[in-house]
């Protein structure tokens, strides 16, 4: 019931209660009129946009690769399986929980007054999107391998590292590969939003086109936004693929 | 090789204590490589599940663990190695009490005694070769250990030698997950000898197999353990191997030794006896 109270509180909320028979028809008059501003698309130089591009890639590419790093020793530390004591177990699952639950944007408005605007706050904001979800799904990853093996390696009289990379790493590979090569697919996209708030990227070259209202030039952003993300896409799944049937 | 002097016991009369018991003199010589005393499990603080376990095994014995399921083999077996951890009692080890050993200490212990398991427990994405390669790890640390790719010339030929000598010479780039199950323990008996061990236990290291390929790898275990004379401590439910295989037999029941005889005494209808 309390539930029923809330959500028609929230209808109320978002205003979707007070839209009238006209907002409504207008609705899709002002969708073909936008169409209608935003086509065709406008040009924009290759000289603005292929290093808009390029420094993207760059963010997502760096930030993956650091994040997935740290998430390593971080996953092991937040696996229960694993972790040497309950103090580095809760730790480990405190700093992954907070990176993961902070936005992305308030830690890329935390980054850029830090260290200012530009592709290091991306990249760094980047990390630690990373950090906090890789850092879970690697330990859940190495939660779930199947015990044989780490006892097998426990009677041999392995160390911890000899039994972490002969056998845990093994068989939580997959699951890690997937984690790692889904993160860098999430920078690229993130990293479009954290151009917003001139944490650098592709996403800057579409916030002067948006408050200008200059949609032909937005929608060529745009775009190219799309078509990148198609690519990194489809380059992640061939190297996913490629890895993983090795 | 077998412990020699036993006690006789009659069931029929109604005794409860052990139908035959190793020799106390046996038990205290200088070359005994287990020595098991005063050996409790208790589970949740409730279930006992092993009371009062004596044996001593001298080196070179083939002994074989018998008993019905729950019987408390496999837990003593990992109590023999403090996989499980015992409640209390001594398991003499080489002349170590592992109950007392810190964890450094436990862990070369360990390196000497090869664990054969009932599901192998091998590593499935990864070779065959490296599977027996990580056996190496009982005797050498470090990164070179961890990956076939980088591991050192003389232990990657040595680890070739043992799949060699367990028939699997050809599968050995092979991944195990694309193995058979007698392909599979074969790989994880190349991997406990690959570690040199001194002694061998395994948990019913056949029980997975069907009959034919039960005993052809048993067979082979055993011709191996035999050649390098080592001791060598098995659980089974197949009275047949107990009786073809073990220089001994230890029987549980409800976590007692209740029995305790060299095996050429015996045959199956007496050891059935144990089921009954």
């Amino acid at each position: 019931m309390g539930l029923v109270v809330f959500t028609a509180h929230a209808l109320h909320g978002t205003e979707l209660s007070s839209l009238s028979l006209m907002d409504i028809a207008a609705i899709p008059a002002n969708i073909l009129r936008l169409i209608g501003e935003m086509l065709p698309p406008g040009q924009v130089e290759l000289a603005r946009i292929v290093p808009a591009i390029l420094e993207t890639l760059q963010m997502a590419l760096v930030g993956t690769v650091l994040g997935v790093l740290v998430s390593l020793p971080l996953g092991i530390l937040a696996a229960k399986s694993l972790s040497p004591n309950r103090l580095l177990y809760f730790s480990a699952r405190g700093v992954v929980s907070f990176c993961r639950t902070v936005p992305d944007l308030v830690w890329a408005i935390f980054f850029v007054i830090i260290v200012g605007l530009g592709p290091l706050a991306g990249m760094l904001t980047l990390l630690v999107d990373t950090i906090g979800f890789a850092g879970r799904f690697f330990a859940e990853a190495f939660e779930e391998v199947d015990s044989g093996p780490r006892e097998a390696f426990s009677a041999i009289g392995a160390s911890g590292g000899g039994t972490f990379f002969s056998a845990i790493l093994p068989a939580a590979a997959p699951s890690c590969i997937n984690t790692s090569m889904y993160c860098l697919e999430r920078a690229v996209q993130s990293s479009v939003i954290l151009g917003l708030v001139g944490a650098g990227g592709i996403g800057m070259l579409l916030e002067e086109p948006m408050v200008w209202h200059n949609y032909p030039e937005a929608t060529t952003v745009v775009l190219t936004i799309f078509a990148m993300l198609v690519v990194v896409e489809q380059l992640s799944g061939r190297i996913r693929y490629h890895i993983l049937a090795n | 090789m077998n412990s020699g002097a036993v006690v006789t016991f009659d069931r029929a009369a109604g005794e409860s204590l052990p139908v035959r018991v190793a020799s106390p003199s046996r038990v205290l010589a200088e070359s005994t490589d287990i020595n098991i005393t005063g050996l409790c499990k208790t589970f949740d603080g409730q279930r006992q599940v092993l009371r009062d376990i004596h044996f001593s095994i001298p080196r070179g014995q083939a002994v074989a663990l018998i008993g019905h399921n729950g019987s408390g083999k496999s837990t003593l077996l990992r109590c023999c190695l403090r996989l499980v951890q015992p409640c209390s009692g001594a398991v003499s080890l080489l002349g170590s009490d592992i109950t007392t050993l810190g964890a450094r200490q436990l862990r070369g212990m360990r390196a000497k005694v090869g664990f054969v398991f009932q599901r192998h427990n091998l590593v499935a994405r990864l070779s065959a070769l490296t599977n027996v390669l990580h056996g190496v790890q009982a005797r050498k640390k470090g990164p070179r250990t961890w990956f076939h790719s980088i591991a050192p010339q003389k232990d990657r030929e040595e680890a070739m030698a043992q799949l060699h000598s367990v028939g699997l010479a050809n599968l050995a780039e092979r991944r195990v997950d694309g193995l058979s199950g007698g392909e599979s323990q074969r790989v994880a008996i190349a991997r406990a000898l690959m570690q040199r061990p001194k002694i061998v236990m395994a948990d019913e290291p056949v029980a997975s197999l069907d009959p034919l390929a039960g005993d052809e790898v048993m067979g082979l275990f055993l011709h191996r353990i035999k050649d390098e004379g080592l001791t060598l401590l098995f659980v089974s439910h197949n009275l047949d191997h107990a009786l073809r295989y073990a220089d001994r037999i230890i029987g549980l029941r409800d976590g007692r030794v209740e029995l305790d005889t060299p095996s050429k005494t015996e045959n199956l209808a007496t050891l059935r006896e144990l089921y009954g």
